[in-house]
C-alpha cells in the first residue's frame, strides 16, 4: 500500500537517509528499531511530507506523496503522532481534536468514535492540552491523529517516558487499530514493545534499512539486537 | 475623549502588528505604512465622489482595507515568502517596504496633507462638554471590529488554524494546514486592520505620506507592553498608552507623553520581558 522507494534525505548538506526502501501492507504494524540518531524520525517526517527527499519516491497506492505539497499529504489518510507528542499545548483538548478533524476525508461521527477509545479525554475536553499528564497527552496526540481517519498511522516513540500501565494501554490501542484495518509504522526504542505488537521489524542503522525481519526471527537470534540496537532482550 | 479615540484606533493598529508577529514571527516595520495607505486611499476614494461624502467614506471604509490587504498579499508573496520568513531578513525587508510605500505615495499623491470630510457631523453636547459625534462613530466602529477579530480568533475554524500555526507550524502542517496560505491571510488581515484604523482616523487628522510613523512606534510600544502574542494584552495596553498619551499630551506636552511611554517600555522589558499579559517564554 505505502511504498518508500530509495529515498535520500538531507538536512542541508548532511545526508541523513540513504536509499531507504520498504513497504507497508494494509493493516500491518511495521516497527522501526535503531539507535539514537539512526534516522527513524526522519523517515516518518519524509512520509508525512515535512522533509522532501532529494531523490527517491514515496507513494501511497498510485498517489506520489513526494510530489504533493506537505499539507496535502495528511489528507491522503496519513495520521502522524510526532516524537515528544507536539500537542498544541496552549489549545484545549477539544481544539487539538478539531485540528485532527481538519484534514479528514469524510464526515461522520469520527470524533465520538475516537473519544470512545480514549474515555479519559472526554472528561477533559475543555482543559488546556499542556496541563494533561504525560499518559493523557500521549492519548490526545494519538486521538488527534486518529481524528483524520487515517489509513496509515505514524507513531514516533509513543511509549517514551510513560509508566508501564500506560505503555500497555497505548500498545493495546495499536493492536485494536490493526483490527480496524489501520496500518501502522511504529518507531520504538523498547524492544519488548516491538516484539509484542509488530508484524515486521525493520532495523535502521546510519540512515539505512539494515534488515527487515519478523519478531519470531528476532526472538530466535537475540544477537541481532545487540548488533543493531546495542541492547539485549529482557524477558 | 481624545484619548479614548486614540486608544481605540491604536488598539486596531497594534492588533494587526501583534497578529503578524504572533503567527508569523516577523516584525513588520512597514505596518505604519499600511495605516498611512488606508488614510491616503480614503482621501482618494472620497475624492472620487465629492458630491456624496457619506457614500464616498463608506466606499473608502470597504475598499481601502481591501486594496491594502492586496498590497500586503503581494508583498508577502514577492518578499517575505522568498526570505522564508527569517526574522532578521524580514526586518530589513520590511524597512525597504516602508520606504517603497512611502515614496510611491509621495510620488503619486504629493507631499501635502489632504483633509477628508467626516461622513457625518453632529455635535454631542453633554452637560460639561461637547464633542464631535464622529469621534463616537470611530469608537463604535473600532470596538465592533475588535470584538469581531476577537470572535474570529477564539471561535472560528480559521482562528483555530491560526492559533495552531502560531504555536507549532510544522505540526499544524502535518495536520493539513496550508501554512503559506495562513501566513498570507494573517499578513493581509494585519494590514487591513491598520488600513481601517487609517480610514477611521483621517477625518480627524488629514492624510499625509509620513503619517505612518507615529502609529508604528505606538503599536510597538503597545505590543511590547501588552505581551508579544496576547490579544487581551494588546487591547489593554492600547488603552493604557492611548489614554495616557492623550491626557499627558493635553495637560503637559506630547513629548513628555512619548518619553513616559518609552520609559514604560523599558520598565516592562526589565521587569516582565514577556509583557504584562504575555505567556512566559516557552
Ligand atoms: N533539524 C535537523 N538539522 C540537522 N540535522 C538533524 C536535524 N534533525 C535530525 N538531524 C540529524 O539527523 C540524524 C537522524 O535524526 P533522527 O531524528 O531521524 O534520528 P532518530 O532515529 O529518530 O533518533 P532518536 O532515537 O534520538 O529519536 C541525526 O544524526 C540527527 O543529528
Ligand atoms: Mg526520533
Amino acid at each position: 500500500m505505502l511504498k518508500v522507494d530509495a529515498i535520500n534525505v538531507f538536512y542541508g548538506s548532511v545526508q541523513v537517509l540513504r536509499d531507504v526502501t520498504f513497504d507497508l501492507n494494509p493493516g500491518e504494524i511495521l516497527c522501526l528499531l535503531g539507535r539514537n540518531g539512526a534516522g527513524k524520525t526522519t523517515i516518518l517526517k519524509s512520509v508525512i511530507g515535512q522533509m522532501k527527499p532529494r531523490t527517491g519516491r514515496i507513494s501511497l497506492e498510485d498517489i506520489d506523496l513526494t510530489a504533493l505539497p506537505p499539507h496535502e499529504v495528511p489528507k491522503q489518510g496519513i495520521g502522524y503522532v510526532p516524537q515528544g507528542r507536539r500537542l498544541f499545548a496552549e489549545l484545549s483538548v477539544e481544539e487539538n481534536l478539531q485540528m485532527g478533524l481538519l484534514a479528514r476525508r469524510r464526515g461522520g461521527d469520527v470524533r465520538a468514535r475516537v473519544l470512545d477509545l480514549f474515555p479519559v479525554l472526554r472528561e477533559r475536553l475543555g482543559q488546556r492540552a499542556g496541563t494533561l499528564s504525560g499518559g493523557e497527552q500521549q492519548m490526545l496526540a494519538t486521538a488527534r491523529a486518529l481524528c483524520l481517519e487515517p489509513r496509515i498511522l505514524l507513531l514516533d516513540e509513543p511509549t517514551e517516558g510513560l509508566m508501564p500501565i500506560m505503555i500497555a494501554k497505548i500498545l493495546e490501542i495499536v493492536g485494536t487499530l490493526r483490527e480496524m484495518g489501520v496500518a501502522t509504522i511504529l518507531v520504538e526504542q523498547r524492544v519488548e514493545s516491538a516484539l509484542h505488537v509488530a508484524d515486521r521489524i525493520a532495523f535502521i542503522e546510519n540512515g539505512r534499512v539494515a534488515e527487515v525481519m519478523t519478531p519470531d526471527r528476532l526472538r530466535d537470534d537475540p544477537r541481532l539486537l545487540h548488533q543493531y540496537v546495542g541492547v539485549g532482550v529482557k524477558g | 475623549m481624545e484619548g479614548t479615540v486614540t486608544a481605540f484606533v491604536l488598539a486596531l493598529t497594534a492588533l494587526g502588528l501583534s497578529l503578524v508577529f504572533g503567527v508569523m514571527r516577523i516584525v513588520n516595520v512597514a505596518h505604519g505604512e499600511f495605516f498611512m495607505l488606508g488614510a491616503v486611499l480614503a482621501w482618494g476614494f472620497t475624492a472620487l465622489i465629492p458630491e456624496l461624502p457619506f457614500w464616498g467614506f463608506m466606499l473608502a471604509l470597504l475598499a481601502a482595507p481591501v486594496c491594502v490587504a492586496a498590497i500586503a498579499v503581494i508583498a508577502d508573496a514577492l518578499v517575505l515568502r522568498r526570505l522564508n520568513y527569517e526574522p532578521e531578513a524580514t526586518i530589513v525587508a520590511t524597512i525597504g517596504l516602508l520606504y517603497i510605500l512611502q515614496q510611491s505615495v509621495l510620488t503619486l499623491y504629493g507631499p501635502n496633507a489632504q483633509p477628508v470630510v467626516a461622513p457625518i457631523s453632529f455635535r454631542v453636547v453633554l452637560p460639561w462638554f461637547g464633542y464631535s459625534g464622529y469621534k463616537l462613530v470611530v469608537i463604535g466602529a473600532a470596538a465592533l471590529l475588535l470584538i469581531g477579530v476577537w470572535y474570529a480568533i477564539t471561535r472560528t475554524k480559521f482562528g483555530l488554524v491560526m492559533r495552531a500555526t502560531q504555536f507549532d507550524r510544522e505540526t499544524a502542517q502535518a495536520f493539513g494546514v496550508p501554512v503559506k496560505l495562513v501566513y498570507a491571510a494573517v499578513f493581509a488581515l494585519g494590514a487591513a486592520l491598520a488600513a481601517i484604523a487609517g480610514v477611521l482616523v483621517v477625518p480627524l487628522q488629514q492624510a499625509h505620506y509620513l503619517m505612518g510613523l507615529d502609529p508604528l512606534l505606538l503599536s510597538f510600544i503597545v505590543v511590547i507592553i501588552g505581551g508579544l502574542d496576547s490579544l487581551k494584552g494588546t487591547v489593554v495596553a492600547a488603552f493604557i498608552i492611548g489614554l495616557s498619551d492623550g491626557i499627558i499630551s493635553m495637560f503637559f506636552s506630547p513629548t513628555l507623553a512619548k518619553i513616559i511611554a518609552t520609559l514604560a517600555v523599558a520598565l516592562v522589558l526589565v521587569w516582565r520581558p514577556q509583557g504584562l499579559f504575555g505567556a512566559r517564554a516557552r
